[in-house]
């Protein structure tokens, strides 16, 4: 069976959720949402989402190839403002795509280099991620495993909280923080390494850990009997053609790699 | 009460210096005719508070705004609002940058007369470090630390309605009315654009009436402008004009604002429309499938 890199992140990504029970899943950006959606769709049918607008589903949209909001399967109402009623009480996994990742899990979104008051690149602004830190669970999807997300130093801005002790509140713990999974193009990690330490939970096939290690900008733990990614089953395969009748999954990595990577590694790895 | 009025005359009572909400969300019914009708005034110095689409680019770009608060700036599709990101990058205007819900909380506190709102929100990230007016305070029933959220007191709140009655009774058909509820009681003074204006009889019905969001004496003026939040949607009446805010990004990267006003604002909402393709054109736009 062949499967893209992407629909084995989707799969993987999909994964972070099948423990949480009835909570709201939010994927921001294509693939995270595919992957919150073959979720609910499988391995958590507990699972909340939205039409990413406002109401909750009994059953998630398509993420390509729909034409209107008619005969979704409505749940309830939950414009933007009720969306923090129920979510600043913890019941959500948010899967999100920061531009920056450092070593304790603070992430960025906000904006690259430059001051607070003249960045470098303004980007979206820190949006709802420091509420969504502190307040519940939180994953991350990377589309490119990279030293420029995966940074040596704290992140440019620190939009999100994560486990380090200089910046942690009075009155908390930082097993009170809660990363879960991040994804990415090359691996699976966690932060359940020594002292909350980043750490390598499987490679993707034919991804080497020396590789993952010379596109991140921190120490990495490697988890004890290190696994490959497991691949996406015929079943999610399915689910992710049926909720993406587009295939729009196919255009979200460059040039739409294969899951399983031909031999020839090295052109690949110039590029990172 | 008749509370109609030309979106001149209602915002006669801005003031350079002021500080003012605008509802909305993104590209998301934005009173986007009142906005041009700022910019085509001389307030300037403004303090803006939103979650903010084309209305921040736009006053940013055209000098009207000393300060921003906000937690993002946006137009959906084009994740980066570019005469925004100008204004930011060049250090023209100062900023408080929050989470979406503090921006929420600021306005609950204004709205209830407090002077904050305490949440865990901002601990541990750069908010509490940057935002030098937001304070982290001890609590006196626990051992924790707390973001003071102080209130977003607003002289003025701009919102864009569905359709309004002429007293200032307002629907919001749309899908969500984001927190423009919380915009207008957060203001001393609320000016509110409308698409439609009805009889008081329309609100009869018990499922239009669950449509409004606030009260009547929140609103001061209705301003009655079919077409206002173009090119923001006012869905279910027509969606955001996709082609229009490339032009949008075209012209701010090309020539900066005045290319875009030379080319768009015209001296008044009906030459904008016509600008744009006319009233029609906007009525037709399609809504957005997310």
């Amino acid at each position: 069976m062949t499967f893209s890199l992407a629909e084995l992140m989707v799969a993987a990504g999909s994964r972070v959720f099948d423990n949480d029970g009835e909570v709201l899943a939010t994927g921001i950006g294509l693939l995270p949402r595919l992957a919150a959606s073959v979720a609910m769709r499988s391995g958590n049918p507990e699972l909340l989402m939205t039409d990413s607008q406002s109401f909750v589903l009994s059953s998630p949209n398509a993420v390509s190839g729909s034409k209107t909001h008619a005969g979704q399967a409505n749940e309830n109402w939950m414009g933007f403002s009720r969306v923090f009623d129920n979510v600043w009480s913890g019941a959500r996994h948010a899967l999100v795509g920061p531009s920056q990742i450092d070593r304790f899990g603070q992430s960025n979104i906000s904006a690259l280099g430059g001051s607070y008051d003249a960045p470098k690149v303004q980007l979206l602004g820190v949006r709802g991620f420091p509420g969504n830190s502190i307040c519940h669970a939180n994953s991350f999807f990377v589309p490119k495993h990279s030293r420029r997300v995966f940074v040596e130093g704290e992140c440019d801005v620190v939009c999100s909280i994560g486990y380090n002790v200089d910046r942690l509140p009075r009155g908390y713990e930082l097993s009170d923080i809660d990363i879960r999974q991040v994804i990415t193009d090359l691996c699976v990690m966690d932060f359940k390494g020594p002292h909350f330490q980043p750490r390598v939970t499987s490679l993707h096939p034919g991804v080497t850990l020396e590789e993952v290690r010379d596109n991140t900008g921190f120490e990495l733990a490697v988890t004890d009997g290190l696994s490959e990614t497991s691949a996406p089953t015929a079943a999610q395969l399915s689910l992710m053609a049926e909720l993406d009748p587009e295939n729009l999954r196919a255009k979200q990595l460059k040039d739409n790699p294969p899951g399983i990577r031909a031999v020839s590694a090295d052109s690949e790895q110039k590029e990172s | 009460m008749d509370k109609l009025a030309s979106a001149r005359d209602a915002l006669s009572v801005i003031e350079s210096g002021m500080t003012v909400g605008i509802g909305g969300w993104g590209p998301r019914r934005k009173p986007m005719s009142l906005v041009r009708s700022l910019l085509r005034s001389d307030v300037r110095d403004l303090t803006l508070v939103a979650y903010g689409g084309a209305d921040i680019g736009l006053l940013c770009a055209a000098g009207k705004v000393k300060r921003v608060i906000f937690a993002f700036v946006s137009l959906d599709f084009m994740p980066l609002e570019p005469a925004f990101r100008q204004a930011r990058e060049s250090g023209a205007i100062e900023v408080t940058e929050i989470d979406e819900g503090m921006l929420l909380l600021g306005l609950r506190a204004a709205a209830w007369g407090c002077p904050f709102i305490p949440t865990p929100v901002g601990l541990g990230t750069d908010v509490i470090r940057n935002a030098l007016d937001i304070k982290v305070i001890d609590s006196p029933y626990d051992d924790k630390e707390w973001v003071a959220m102080p209130a977003l007191s607003l002289d003025v709140a701009l919102v864009h309605a569905t359709r309004a009655d002429a007293s200032g009774v307002c629907e919001i058909a749309s899908p969500d009315h984001y927190m423009d509820d919380w915009f207008v009681r957060a203001a001393r003074h609320s000016v509110v654009s409308v698409d439609e204006i009805v009889d008081r009889t329309h609100f009869s019905d018990p499922e239009v009436a669950r449509r409004v969001y606030w009260e009547r004496n929140c609103v001061n003026t209705v301003v009655h402008q079919p077409g206002g939040a173009h090119p923001s949607s006012s869905d279910p009446l027509y969606g955001f004009d996709i082609p229009h805010f490339k032009a949008y990004g075209q012209h701010m990267g090309e020539g900066g604002y005045d290319a875009w006003a030379d080319a768009f604002l015209g001296a008044d909402e009906a030459a904008y429309q016509q600008s744009v393709g006319g009233l029609d054109a906007i009525q037709s736009l399609p809504l957005p499938v997310y």
